[in-house]
């Protein structure tokens, strides 16, 4: 059990600010995202794509913005806990233990959720019949590559970890790809590779179609494919793999009793508390009267929500405003002179 | 301002004034249409407000920019008639424009 002041749920930029006020005030926290990253939206939906309205910074990526934050708050040292996810949320003695999907749990006053509009997931295959594979020869990521060593395998998509995962597996695969149009978004030279090896017959690409049907007898034995114009094709394989990319659900949050409308969480906008007492929410997932799906906003949601923290963690502390300009305590927080 | 027809995937049909200017995705939004989802709220950043557009509509809309196709390979089920509708800007040429909801958006 990990002994904290505050949870946050979401990595994204108003989590990081989050956290950044949560430090200068003194408070201590830990971070726990479903990614493997920190960064939130910002790093798996738009790395690249520069953002004009962040407050005193003329034009940045989602990347650089992340950055920026993870070195705003470095001096606090707070824990990060990616690849994770929070199950569930328990109320005791006017704490709450939070539990993650592999197994951490953590006693805190104070959670606060910044989790955008939920937490990433894999897009499955719309096919009903590929669900009872799913784990076993029906995969979406790739822990361990040998066991497709000498396998027919079926990799369904066109960026960059289809495409990859193609290249690397015809080496000791029988790889077929599909994909549902003939252009693919995955990088130049990767999409020259590919074509290159289907030339070779090395790789056999089934372009405009997409999956049907899955069959087998326990394990995947093949896959119907079919095009636009209703024609399917019946391939033999024993794995297929689909990467097309990530869809955001609410998940489990949605079982905490906390108010809900639509997707997101009503919330006050004094502290950013929600209906349950110390549980806060932030950023794209709270919702008031004017709210704005701004990373700015997040930052002043995250500012108050801190605030709002601070009296259920230190229930017998006055919480004092400073400024960092001119705050000592401040200073030595940051580490600066 | 088009009258914009909303069909969702049981075939209930929503008919809506949308302004110029608003996008066929805020259309739906506003007028709280289901079936239309919006996570990104209209970045183009994920695939959660794909239509496909009636046969004989589709060649009349302003054409794809850069990324939604990529986008619409995450989406559900596209097909060749799939746009982002969040992509479509409304005009008094859209006026009569129908839109079919996927199954479902995640």
């Amino acid at each position: 059990m990990i002994k904290t002041e505050v949870v946050i749920i979401g990595a994204g930029p108003t989590g990081l600010f989050c956290a950044h006020q949560l430090g200068i005030i003194g408070l201590k926290c830990e971070i726990v995202d479903n990614l493997d990253k920190i960064g939130g939206q910002c790093i798996e939906l738009y790395p690249d794509k520069p953002i004009y309205d962040i407050p005193a910074v003329p034009e940045c990526t989602g990347e650089e913005l992340t950055n920026n934050l993870i070195e705003q708050i470095k001096p606090f040292k707070f824990n990060f806990h990616l690849n994770d996810r929070v199950q569930e949320l328990t109320n005791k003695n006017d704490n709450w233990i939070v539990t993650t999907t592999s197994g951490k749990k953590f006693q805190t006053p104070n959670v606060v959720i910044a989790g955008g509009v939920g937490s990433f997931e894999p897009r499955k295959f719309p096919t009903k019949s590929a669900e009872k594979f799913d784990g076993t020869s029906v995969l979406y990521s790739i822990k361990d590559k040998t066991i497709f060593k000498d396998k027919s395998v079926a990799i369904f998509g066109g960026g960059d970890s289809a495409l990859d995962w193609a290249i690397e597996l015809s080496n000791t695969s029988k790889v077929l790809l599909i994909h549902r149009r003939d252009e693919f978004r995955g990088a130049p030279a990767s999409v020259q590779k590919i074509k290159e090896l289907s030339e070779k017959n090395i790789i056999s690409l089934f372009t405009k179609y997409s999956i049907k049907d899955v069959k087998g007898n326990g394990s995947l034995e093949e896959i119907e494919i079919k095009s636009e114009k209703g024609e399917s094709k019946i391939l033999k394989a024993d794995y297929a793999l689909g990467f097309f990319g990530l869809i955001m659900q609410l998940g489990p949050i949605a079982d905490w009793g906390l108010n809900l409308d639509k997707k997101t969480i009503p919330v006050n906008t004094e502290n950013f508390e929600t209906n349950k007492k110390g549980i806060f929410a932030i950023g794209d997932i709270c919702n008031y009267p004017g709210k704005l799906k701004l990373i700015l906003s997040g930052f002043h949601e995250g500012a108050l929500a801190a605030r709002g923290c601070f009296k259920y963690a230190r229930p017998n502390e006055k919480y004092r405003f400073e400024f960092t300009t001119a705050s000592n305590t401040i200073k030595d927080r940051l580490g600066v002179k | 301002m088009a009258k914009i027809k909303y069909i969702e995937y049981n075939g209930k049909e929503h008919v809506v004034e949308v302004q110029n200017g608003l996008t066929v995705m805020e259309g739906a939004i506003q007028n709280d249409i289901p079936g239309i989802d919006a996570d990104c709220g209209g970045s183009m950043s994920c695939a959660t407000c794909h239509v496909y557009v009636k046969e004989g509509w589709y060649d009349k809309l302003p054409k794809k920019e850069m990324g939604e196709d990529d986008m619409l390979d995450q989406a559900y089920e596209p097909n060749s008639k799939s746009r982002l509708s969040c992509q479509i800007m409304v005009s008094d040429d859209l006026d009569g424009l129908s839109v079919y909801m996927p199954e479902k958006q995640v």
